[in-house]
């Protein structure tokens, strides 16, 4: 579809198509040009890569969503594998569970990375501080990692086994708080959030930073004559102003959270234990479109949790671009 | 400068926070990074301590280069990173060049076309991605990882690019054009040393998603001969769990190129990351 697209757009240059772009010549010349060619040159490679490996993948899971196969034979069933997906309960407990999971991993993500985010962005915004670029420096470097590097270290680090973080918490009077917490059911996805927090907290940190810099310095000193300081002038002046970036911030997050895998299927494994307590969507969708241990895996219903993914992404960004962004009160200097 | 008390006091509030956190974010690599190596009965006994002469033992790194084949996953994942951001900033330039360049039917349609991949994760395709390489033979070839990379890339790319080509001058483009140059000339000729800057942001940004992927390698290219770092240190430190030697030494060789690189261009990508969000 999309391929099809660029050639159809490359007649559009012809003749009597007269630009109305008055910034360059070419598109000045009062003459009638041959088919500007070169257009559809620059942009051929690029639309062909992405229509093939992405608009056309995603359309067609979309559409293996409608198919069902027995014994090789694959024949068309609608909805029924969402319905299947939502309540069957062989499928359904699953995918609750992941879904429920997901939210929660998610929940995690907003109220631990988001304040912490702002908090050190604040801090390294004030005025005339020495080892600012230090700071930022450190606080990035978790987010290079990979999560193999990052899942395993932790893994490591909380081990009973090694003792590192007991003894940390130790040192500072907390070791009756220790357990083992990747092992256990209730607290494995709290542990695991956390450390995915840990990695990514430099990306709302420099965000907002980023935000905080621009406001001119007029406005702060127009707080500042109106006896606007401290912490008052950040809750009322400064934080007003960067939450259009607090709100990207979070669509950033959801995106990445409601697609997260590999941090899940690196400490916990496929199965995403202990009992499927840290099951998300990512390893839910792996784990049926693969198989596992004696579980055929299933590319029809791969595609049809792919899709149920694909679906509550795009309803939570449109409504965020659509409602939110559109309401957020934005201010211009 | 003489300050007033109280404002040393938060300074140094200040101050300790942020020490804390710093504490927080780079403990636990320098742990791994300083017990890989000791030996065994020191990373029990003391894993807080720095390697002494008396601890000191490279046993792991000897495990690991023995067994897994690091060096060529390395390749592996160079080829594929260095491949993929080629012709993501290639592809990008040239589809950001037309789009802000020239007015012609689609132009609007073409360009949220693209915007939708931001949006989009690319690992939501998978199952038909499959479909398609499976198809044309590319399962277990690094062509596969570089085509899918450079997919995942291009909308971004393309994003980044067009803003920094609309400040590209005009007059330049224009008296480039009388003086016979043909578009392809002053795509490549002017502007692209122009937006210099821009596609080193764009290739840093790529980059870290694409070098620390698991997913696709797991999934499009699992064989010996194509493992990337990533997918081959997971599978490695997957066999030796009760190797703690090994799996320090294995986790430290793959944060090692991470961490050097990080070193050279921090302050391009920070500059990048503020950049982008100031505009």
């Amino acid at each position: 579809m999309a391929i099809s697209q660029q050639e159809t757009v490359a007649p559009g240059f012809g003749p009597g198509m007269m630009p109305q772009d008055s910034r360059s010549v070419t598109d000045l010349a009062p003459i009638r040009r041959p088919w500007r060619w070169h257009i559809a040159v620059f942009l051929a490679p690029a639309l062909l890569v992405y229509s093939a490996l992405m608009i056309v993948p995603l359309f067609e899971t979309l559409r293996l969503s409608l198919f069902t196969s027995k014994d090789q034979v694959v024949s068309f069933v609608g909805f029924d594998n969402f319905t299947t997906l939502f309540g069957d309960p062989r499928w359904s407990q699953g995918f609750w569970n992941a879904l429920w999971n997901n939210t929660f991993f998610f929940m995690i993500h907003m109220l631990v990375q988001n304040p912490i985010g702002v908090g050190l962005a604040a801090l390294l915004s004030v005025p005339r501080l020495r080892g600012r670029a230090f700071y930022r420096t450190a606080f990035f470097m978790p987010t290079m990692l990979s999560f193999v590097i990052v899942g395993f270290a932790w893994k490591l680090i909380l081990s009973p086994l090694w003792g590192v973080a007991p003894s940390i918490l130790a040192a500072i009077g907390l070791k009756f708080l220790f357990g083992p917490w990747l092992g256990q059911e209730t607290t494995a996805l709290t542990a695991l959030s956390l450390v995915s927090v840990w990695q990514y907290i430099g990306v709302p940190m420099m965000l907002i930073y980023a935000a905080l810099l621009s406001i001119p310095d007029e406005v702060i000193e127009a707080a500042e004559c109106d006896g606007v300081v401290g912490a008052a002038q950040f809750w009322k002046i400064k934080l007003p102003l960067v939450l259009p970036s607090i709100g990207l911030v979070s669509i950033l997050t959801f995106v990445g959270n409601f697609n997260a895998f590999d941090l899940i299927y690196v400490s916990q494994g496929a199965l995403a234990g202990p009992n499927f307590s840290t099951d998300i969507l990512g390893t839910f969708l792996y784990r049926t479109f693969f198989g596992y241990q004696l579980q055929l895996g299933d590319p029809h219903m791969g595609a049809t949790i792919a899709t149920v993914m694909f679906l509550i992404i795009l309803a939570v960004v449109s409504f965020y671009l659509l409602v939110i962004q559109r309401r957020m009160r934005r201010y211009q200097f | 400068m003489r300050q007033a008390p109280i404002l040393r006091m938060r300074r140094a509030v200040v101050h300790t926070l942020l020490g804390g956190y710093t504490l927080i974010a780079i403990l636990p690599v320098i742990l791994i990074i300083m017990n890989s190596f000791k030996d065994r009965a020191s990373i029990f006994g003391h894993p807080m301590l720095p390697p002494s002469s008396a601890s000191f033992s490279l046993i792991g790194y000897q495990t690991v280069l023995k067994q897994g084949d690091f060096i060529a996953y390395f390749e592996n994942s160079m080829t594929v990173t260095v491949g993929s951001i080629f012709l993501i900033l290639l592809f990008g330039a040239m589809a950001a060049f037309a789009l802000t360049e020239y007015r012609f039917r689609g132009n609007i349609f073409l360009g949220l076309f693209l915007a939708l991949g931001v949006m989009v994760p690319i690992r939501l395709g998978t199952v038909g991605i499959l479909e398609i390489m499976a198809k044309s033979g590319l399962v277990n070839t690094l062509t596969a990882l570089i085509l899918v990379y450079t997919a995942q890339g291009l909308p971004l790319a393309v994003f980044v690019l067009s803003e920094f080509m609309r400040t590209v001058s005009d007059d330049l483009k224009n008296a480039g054009r009388i003086d016979g140059l043909s578009e392809y000339v002053v795509f490549l000729r002017l502007v692209l040393p122009l937006v210099r800057p821009a596609m080193a942001t764009v290739a840093i940004f790529s980059m870290i998603p694409i070098w620390n992927d698991l997913w696709f390698p797991l999934i499009l290219a699992p064989a010996e001969h194509t493992k990337t770092i990533t997918l081959g240190t997971q599978v490695f430190i997957g066999q030796f769990v009760t190797n703690w030697n090994a799996v320090l030494s294995a986790l430290t060789l793959s944060i090692m190129p991470v961490l050097i690189l990080y070193a050279l261009f921090s302050r391009q990508l920070i500059r990048g990351i503020t950049a982008g969000a100031v505009k």
